[in-house]
């Protein structure tokens, strides 16, 4: 049933357009693909399921406990890996291959200390029941899902444009040096933004994780496919775009899986990130400068 | 004499065809980062060398040498497909895609039926062995020294130096970077397929995200002042789980490790000799 | 070649920066076989132009053509094999590799080893020999030879320039743009630097287009000056025209009165533009 799909769709997109905010915003600030992104998405989600299991916490408090635990890690891994590279004005690709080296450790460290079977979070969780809008079937969780994405997605938006940190996080992203100049501490702003994309990464991974009831240590390296698509669609740095692009591909994701195959669902996300390059590589709404060589 | 040689080769036969085939994969990344860019399909490029290569003697008998060609062909192809818009754009790009190329590779496999789907395919027959496999080597080895040593290697190391610069002295760019991925990924698939054809079972799980870390470890932790480098950061990676059998779940962390000390410590590898670029 | 038609035209060249105007308009017309000075105060859209010019940058409007063929469009190695070298303003020399290999690399459009490479073949094996030998040739009219074997980037800071220099010889151009070749050398290496310069013109017959702000330099060097301002041309002429142009004057003095005011030297914003286009 279509009205059911589209209440699924936009669950789903709603949970990629924050997993991919978060990225996109790292990259439009720090100017690097960070890989590690995918290991703060998993790690947020087992907070969440450790928050929930051990603790016997309300989902809600997972939320902020996953996302905190992968802001810190984010702010972690930033200062010990790529703070020497920006001090030395590295090439981007060698930030990239630094991050990448991160994430197989941390993905291999995930999956050997804490198994890579799929777990799930308690019965209990789920206990909110459901509501019916004529035929269509709204789940609590999905409620859950879709406020909180909401509400982080409208907080950093928020932060961003409206607010003197969000200012001198554009200025930091602009142009360094004249930030410097200005007065603003590069480095905590570089700080604060590692730390809000980690947690927003971190409480994408809870979410997801919800939404699919499984997760598992690689379950972001799955979910950064759908990353690049996203922020590729939208435009590098273009938050924006990678809202848009996010509900975009959730939707067509659950309809593709609905109608069609739910082998053809996982090529959606690589054949639009393809399509895109090859025919609008500025990204889809055309704001962001796709970066020349 | 020759008894002890075979015994030894018995006992050490899949470590020894691993060696080769990860010097040529190796040699398959260096090629793409000896001009400045990143590729991180080179697992997915060899998984579809050795599918294509497989399918080929399996389902359809034909001989060798065919199954290898269409195995260098087909990723050849993907490489056009997926470095024709990106090789335009910076590097980040191509390395998002590559990327991208590696999962999609690896969800198609999964779920391809005629091809054993999660069950992959066995039953390959044996073809090529340790010969094909370190005559290929060999060769490829002797062709990159003879290119880093003209006009090309020139163009190569400039590139990847400085772009710009290796522009305006005339170097037509995304040309050779194109080259280089087509290269690396027939490469790369030539890798998978005498693999394939070694070992009598491939599988979807072969050719993931790790198998991509672990190729660029071995160019990264080797270096590429020269082509002999990668070969040499390859028998090291590959001897290396050998020795850290103790660590067992964890070894997977060495090569991510390597990579982050490699990038940060030792940016021109473990052999930082450079090849001279006059013929 | 009629001395009528310059070698170099470039005509109504203006780049745009998300609505600043960096380059506004500019026409400049060398003649063959003379040195050709574009000067201007900081910011005034120098580096901008050369990096139009040498196809490192798309305009956003106007029209270069060499020798009265349009380079417009054209990737910068395309414009390299009709005759276009430069020099950076920033030296970005390879400095991995030999300078010797610096030189050959230059070579690059000028030499056609295709296949024969991988078998060495006999008309591979002379071209390089001949490379190598025109190479060290540069090396010598430079004065580098004695250092034809070292890493470029052990080099002192002005051999690294003669190197870029001899690097964009070695691309057999009709013109080439240098883009400040004094800047950082000390006054025995600028007279070096003239002494070559005058050498490239009067021995070699090239013609040089070049930005640079060592004044005493560019008035004894150059036949001809093209002044910039604020991206827009604001005179053109022989340097003693130039000297007593009092739009010329005003400018120089009125970015000296800023920097006395604000008690910094403004930032190139012409330079910046170059960052962004790599």
């Amino acid at each position: 049933m279509l009205e059911q799909q589209l209440v699924n769709g936009v669950v789903l997109g709603a949970t990629y357009a924050l997993f991919a905010l978060g990225f996109t915003l790292m990259f439009g600030v720090m100017g690097v693909i960070n890989l590690t992104y995918g290991v703060y998405f998993a790690v947020g989600a087992f907070a969440a399921l450790w928050t929930t299991q051990a603790l016997g916490l309300p989902i809600a408090a997972a939320v902020v406990v996953g996302a905190l635990i992968a802001g810190v890690l984010a702010v972690a891994i930033d200062t010990l890996l790529l703070t020497r590279l920006r001090k030395a004005k590295a090439p981007e690709l060698a930030s990239l291959m630094v991050t990448l080296g991160a994430t197989l450790f941390l993905y291999a460290g995930m999956a050997a200390s804490l198994g890579t079977e799929i777990r799930r979070f308690p019965a209990a969780v789920f206990d909110g029941g459901a509501y019916s809008l004529g035929e269509v079937r709204v789940g609590a969780t999905q409620i859950l899902i879709f406020a909180a994405a909401l509400v982080l997605v409208v907080a950093l938006m928020a932060l961003v444009r409206g607010s003197r940190i969000g200012l001198a996080i554009r200025a930091v992203a602009e142009n360094p040096d004249a930030a410097a100049l200005m007065g603003i501490d590069g480095a905590l702003m570089l700080r604060v933004v590692s730390f809000l994309s980690g947690a927003i990464g971190g409480a994408a991974g809870v979410l997801v994780g919800l939404n699919f009831n499984a997760i598992q240590p690689f379950m972001g390296e799955h979910m950064m496919l759908r990353g690049f698509a996203v922020i590729i669609v939208g435009g590098l740095g273009d938050l924006r775009g990678a809202l848009l692009a996010g509900l975009l591909l959730g939707l067509a994701e659950v309809l593709t899986a609905a109608y069609l195959s739910s082998t053809l669902k996982d090529m959606i996300a690589f054949g639009l990130l393809v399509a895109t390059l090859w025919f609008r590589p500025m990204g889809l709404f055309g704001r962001a400068a796709a970066k020349r060589a | 004499m020759w008894e002890a040689l075979d015994d030894f080769y018995w006992t050490y036969q899949s470590l020894i065809h691993a060696i080769g085939v990860n010097g040529i994969l190796a040699l398959s990344v260096y090629v793409v980062l000896a001009v400045g860019q990143l590729s991180l399909g080179q697992a997915a490029f060899m998984g579809v060398g050795a599918y294509t290569g497989a399918l080929l003697t399996v389902k359809f008998g034909t001989p060798f040498a065919v199954s290898m060609i269409a195995a260098a062909a087909v990723p050849a192809l993907l490489a056009l497909v997926v470095g024709g818009p990106t090789l335009r754009l910076t590097g980040v790009y191509l390395a998002i895609a590559t990327i991208g190329l590696g999962e999609i590779t690896h969800i198609v496999l999964l779920n391809w039926d005629y091809a054993g789907g999660a069950l992959g395919l066995s039953g390959i027959p044996e073809r090529g062995g340790v010969w094909a496999i370190y005559g290929t080597l060999a060769v490829l080895l002797v062709g990159f020294t003879l290119v880093a040593r003209s006009r090309v290697g020139r163009a190569m190391e400039a590139m990847r130096e400085d772009e710009a610069a290796a522009g305006v002295m005339g170097v037509n760019l995304p040309r050779y970077r194109m080259t280089a991925l087509v290269v690396s990924a027939a490469m790369a698939g030539i890798a998978g397929c005498l693999s394939a054809h070694v070992s009598s079972f491939i599988g979807p799980g072969e050719y993931g995200f790790e198998s991509a870390v672990r190729i660029l470890s071995y160019a990264l932790l080797g270096g590429i002042g020269s082509p002999v480098a990668p070969v040499l950061g390859a028998a090291i990676l590959t001897l290396l789980p050998e020795v850290l059998r103790p660590l067992a779940d964890f070894r997977l962390m060495v090569n991510g490790l390597i990579i982050v000390l490699a990038v940060l410590f030792m940016p021109r590898g473990i052999l930082p000799w450079r090849i001279a670029r006059t013929g | 070649m009629s001395s009528s038609s310059p070698l170099l035209a470039v005509e109504g060249l203006t780049r745009r920066f998300q609505g600043l105007v960096a380059v506004d308009g500019v026409d400049v017309a060398v003649r063959e076989g003379t040195v050709h000075g574009l000067i201007g105060p900081n910011g005034a859209g120098k580096t901008t132009c050369f990096n139009m010019i040498s196809g490192v940058l798309p305009p956003s409007e106007g029209r270069v053509s060499l020798d009265g063929h349009p380079l417009d469009g054209l990737p910068p190695y395309r414009r390299t094999a009709r005759g276009l070298a430069r020099t950076f303003q920033n030296i970005r020399i390879f400095s991995e590799m030999t300078v010797l290999e610096n030189v050959m690399t230059g070579m690059h459009a000028r030499l056609t080893a295709g296949l024969g490479i991988l078998w060495r073949s006999p008309a591979f094996r002379a071209e390089e020999r001949a490379a190598k030998a025109r190479a060290r040739d540069l090396l010598g009219f430079v004065g580098l030879l004695a250092a034809a074997d070292h890493r470029a980037g052990d080099l002192p800071y002005g051999d690294q320039r003669r190197l870029e220099i001899a690097r964009a010889l070695a691309c057999e151009p009709r013109l080439v743009l240098l883009d400040e070749p004094a800047a950082g050398m000390n006054p025995a290496e600028t007279h070096a630097l003239l002494g070559l310069l005058r050498r490239l013109r009067d021995e070699r017959g090239l013609t040089l287009l070049l930005v640079e702000h060592d004044m005493p330099l560019v008035m004894s060097l150059c036949d001809r000056l093209t002044v910039l301002n604020f991206g827009k041309r604001i005179a053109d002429g022989t340097p003693a025209e130039v000297r007593r142009d009092p739009a010329v004057i005003a400018a120089y003095l009125g970015a000296q009165q800023a920097e006395a005011q604000t008690g910094a030297v403004p930032a190139e914003a012409s330079g910046h533009p170059a960052e962004a286009a790599r």
